[in-house]
Order: C-alpha cells, then structure tokens, then sequence
C-alpha cells in the first residue's frame, strides 16, 4: 500500500489562533480513515487543508506523492497558481456538513456541472453518467428534483454523487450526516458504506461511532489540534489509552 | 383515473363528514367603511377640480399618437435601454472590482463610486456637454478626430451622463447580489476543480441574480422617468418633444399630461417584464413557483368549463 496522504508537522493558524499545531499523519490508499474529536480540535480544518480550501503555514502534505499547493525546486518553495490547484482538486471530491448543492440546478445537473464545465465532457456522456451516478446512490427518480424539493438525506447523497462525478481518487467527508435528522442518518451512511466497499480512499470527519467502528480502517482522535490517539477503530473505541480519548469517548458513545 | 371513477358513486356535492363547520356572526368593521367613503370623496373632489380646470383634455388624444411624440417615446426607450446596458455591464465590472483582491481596482472601482453617486446626475450631464473646455479635440489616431463640440452630439451626452452615472449604482446592486451567495456555493465549486471565471459565471452569478433582479428593475423604472433630464442637453425624448409641441400647439399643460401618460405606458409594460425575469431567476429557490396572471385566468378558465361536467375532481 502506498500512501494516499500523508501529512508531516501540518501548521494551521487563523490570525493569532492555531488551530492546527503540527499534525503527522498517512492514510494509506484504498483505506477508510475516520478523524474524530470535540468540535474546534481543528479536524474540519486538516480536512480543508488536504484540498487546499485552506493554506497551511508550516509542515508539508501530500497528495498522492504531490505537494498540496506548492511546487518545490531544489530548497525553494513556489506557491502553485490557481488554475494549477483547480487541477489537483479534480481528483479529490469534497463532501459538505452543509451540502452546498447547487439550488439553481437541478439534481442531474448539479452532477452533470463539473465533467462539463471541468473536464469538457459531452453533455449527452454527462448526462448519462449522472443517471447511473443518482441511480447508485438511490435517487434516479429525484433526477429532475431542485434541492430545495429534497430532504437533507436526499441533498447529502446528490452531494456524493456530484463529487464522485469526478471519478476523484480521494474522498473527503467533512460530518457528512451532522446537519441531518436522525432517520436520514441511515440511508447516507449506507451510499458511504457501499462507497467504502468499492475500494474508495476516504477520509472522514464524523460523529458516527457506528460508522467508524464497522466501516473504519483507521482513526484518528484530535483534539486542540494534535492528534492525541491514533489505532485501529476497534482497538481506539473500545480501549482507548488516553484520558482525554476517554472522557471524549464516554460523552458520545 | 381509476380514484375519480370511485368517487362518482357517491354523491358529487356531499361535503366531507365530519365536525359541524363554525358558522358565526363576523366582527363589523365600522370604522373602515367611514375611512373609505372619506377616502373615496377625497379622490372624487380631486378628479372635479381637474375636470373644471381650464385644461383642453380632448387635446391629449389627439396628439397621443403624433408621429413626433412617437419619436420621442422611442427615443426615450433607445436611451433608456442603452443606458441600463451601459449601467449593467459597467456596473458588475466595477462590482468585480471592488471585490477583488487587488487593492489599486479595488480603490478605483470605490473611487468611481463615489464619485457618480456623490454628484447630481443634472450636473453630470451638463458637464459632459462641456467638456470641450478640457479637451478641444477628440483625436484617435487614424480612426477618428474632430472638434470635442462636434464628436459630443445631445446623444452621446445622454448616454454617456446617464450609463456612467447608473453604472456608479448597479455596481452597488450587483455587490449586494454577490455577497448574497453562500460562500459554501464557491467553495464546493473550487473543491470539484471548477476555476475563479467559471465558479463566478456558473454558479455565484446565476444565484446572485435572484437579488439583483428587483432592485435593477426599480432602476430600470428609474432611468426611464431620468432620460427626461436630458432635455436640458436638447435631446429630442419624449419630455423635450411634448414641450415643444405644447409651445407650438398652445396647450403646453395638455402636452405635459400626454407625456405623463407615456411615461404611465412605459413604466406599467416594463413592470410586467420585470415580474416575469424574477419568476425565471426564482427556480429552485422556492419549491414550486406561484403561477403567472395569464395562468391564473387559464386556471380559471378550465375550471369554469368544467363546473357544468359532472368530474368532481376537474377543477383541482
């Protein structure tokens, strides 16, 4: 297994608040990587930083062997354009606490946007390819839907859809089900869990124990952002080494 | 079709069983008969005094379709239009520009600003008319040269004093519209690859539209009623072309109402254009959009051609 991220010393500060403070981590390809903790452990944040929504101030992380955001020659570091970081975003898809779908299109088309505006595919082939996309995650009947028409747990899996749309290397899940009612929980968790089957990276940011502990390769408690406990999902969740994985476990479990 | 067949066994006209709906005496409103019979006696002694007045008001159809105030109308709709154009696409470069990172566009684009809203559009214009006072001559190389006086005809003065000036507010409007969009609705679209230009073409402008959409077409209502100050530059719009006509004619103040009622004319038909760009840019937003007037009464249509059929179900 070759290593899909891998993160060395990761600095992230907002102003005068450091939010990240050195993170080391490797999430190796194929494997689904669960990052828990408190909210403000800074775990959003290094999900944001893998795609370079945000800049890091300090440390290297890598994507696929690649500098995120930079390129390096000999010792000098130069900062990539934005058109070469729109580049590297292709192959990483992004999936939003809040959605974020687009409310003036339709479900196709909020799938069929990117491969046609990114990478020029014919709208026929898009199209296509965006029903069987809707259709995988359950929804071919909502196609011609607007968001606004669709609950929570419908817009989340229209959200997967339109990022596997990109056919990405990578998926990121930034708490994919904390904007949604209990009972929809379910069905976004199951695309995931097909997801995960069919041999996607993923890294996740969730509160769904459950999830982490069934579908979880790999886990990883932050908090004030550090990691503080790393392991296996069964091992971490149910014997947790540090004090503080154990109050935190012992609130949310 | 199988449900309303089910439903023609019973009794088209029994009502659903259940609680005896509540019949009750309604609260009387007295005081709202007296304010509309004040209201209403008010209106009618206003429309006597205009009657009585020495006002010759079979003037005004007769001139209502005058070839010249006909021009003049189509000049104020040529300028009107050109103007907004002018006014639209100034106003979201300069909003683009404001928004920008960059700090010398973004100062100029505030600058601009502040100074076409900062001075009376009445005083731009007469500006404009006499700017040969700065540059005597209008010289494009090979292209073009002429005296400033001969290059600045009335209509160039009008589009040039009313475009720049409206840009100066669509800026204002169109930042409004920009900031509306969630920045979740960027960052989603940077996160599946799509660049600055597209994610700004695509998906921010599409939505910001929805908040653009009715302030620009108070504006459109706004320039329309404007284009009258352009008569002060001897533009021939419809103001300009009524006066003269009242001073030829003898009845100036008939001419004055004809020229209101243009104006009425105008701002109704672009009104109704408006209502019908809102409800294009409304999709998605809402789950399902209200139906437009000329539905409704198709609506209404059907239904009354159907009240005589004995499906209970039609008319829904």
């Amino acid at each position: 297994m070759t290593a899909m991220v891998k993160a060395e010393g990761v600095h992230k500060s907002f102003g005068l608040v450091e939010v990240l403070k050195g993170i080391d981590l490797e999430v190796q390809s194929g494997e689904v990587f669960c990052l828990i903790g408190p909210s403000g452990s800074g775990k959003s944040t290094f999900l944001r930083c893998i795609n370079h929504l945000e800049k890091i101030n300090a440390g290297r992380l890598y994507v696929d062997g690649e500098l995120v955001g930079y390129r390096q020659k000999g010792d000098k570091l130069y900062e990539l354009k934005d058109s070469e970081v729109a580049v590297k975003r292709r192959d990483i898809g992004m999936v939003f606490q809040r959605f974020n779908l687009f409310p003036h299109m339709t479900a196709l088309e909020n799938v069929m946007e990117a491969p046609v505006q990114v990478k020029g595919i014919s709208r026929a082939q898009a199209r296509e390819r965006a029903g069987q996309l809707l259709e995988r995650v359950g929804l071919a009947d909502k196609a011609s839907s607007y968001p606004s028409q669709l609950s929570g747990g419908q817009q989340q899996r229209v959200a997967i859809a339109r990022a596997l749309a990109m056919e990405p290397k990578l998926m990121l899940f930034d708490e994919p089900t904390s904007a949604l009612d209990p009972e929809l929980v379910g069905d976004v968790l199951d695309v995931m869990r097909d997801l995960a089957e069919s041999g996607m990276t993923m890294i996740v940011v969730t509160h769904e124990m459950g999830f982490a502990r069934e579908v979880g390769d790999s886990l990883v408690f932050m908090d004030g952002g550090v990691v503080v406990e790393s392991g296996h999902p069964r091992d971490v969740l149910t014997d947790p080494q540090h004090e503080r994985t154990k109050s935190f476990l012992s609130k949310v479990l | 079709m199988t449900v309303d067949i089910d439903k023609t066994d019973g009794p088209a006209d029994t009502p659903p069983a259940g609680p005896e709906a509540i019949k009750a005496i309604p609260v009387r409103h007295y005081g709202r008969y007296v304010s509309a019979v004040i209201a209403l006696a008010l209106l009618g002694g206003v429309i006597y005094a205009f009657s009585q007045g020495r006002i010759n008001w079979g003037a005004i159809p007769d001139y209502f379709f005058n070839d010249r105030i006909l021009s003049g109308v189509g000049n104020t709709i040529l300028l009107t239009v050109l103007c907004m154009l002018i006014g639209v696409v100034g106003g979201i470069l300069l909003a683009v520009m404001r928004l920008s990172k960059n700090p010398v566009t973004s100062s100029i684009a505030w600058f601009y600003i502040w100074f076409f809203r900062g001075t009376p559009v009445l005083v731009q214009l007469i500006v404009w008319f006499n700017l040969g006072l700065v540059f005597e001559y209008i010289n494009l190389g090979p292209v073009y040269k002429d005296e400033w006086s001969q290059f600045m005809t009335p209509f160039l003065t009008a589009l040039l004093g009313l475009g720049l000036n409206e840009a100066a507010y669509m800026a204002e409007i169109c930042r409004a519209g920009l900031l509306s969009v969630d920045e979740g609705q960027t960052e989603a679209s940077h996160a599946l690859g799509m660049s600055h230009a597209k994610t700004l073409r695509r998906i921010v402008v599409p939505q910001a539209m929805r908040v653009i959409v009715p302030p620009t077409g108070n504006e459109v209502i706004n320039m329309l009623k404007t284009t009258s100050l352009v008569s002060v530059v001897q533009y021939s719009e419809l103001l300009r072309v009524a006066q003269d006509i009242g001073q030829t004619s003898g009845a100036p103040a008939e001419m004055l109402f004809l020229a209101a009622a243009w104006y009425l004319v105008l701002t109704s038909v672009f009104s109704v254009g408006q209502y019908y760009l809102e409800r294009y840019y409304a999709r998605g937003s809402s789950r399902t959009l209200p139906d437009t007037p000329f539905q409704k009464i198709k609506a209404n249509m059907l239904s009354l051609s159907n009240r005589p059929g004995s499906t209970p179900g039609g008319a829904a």
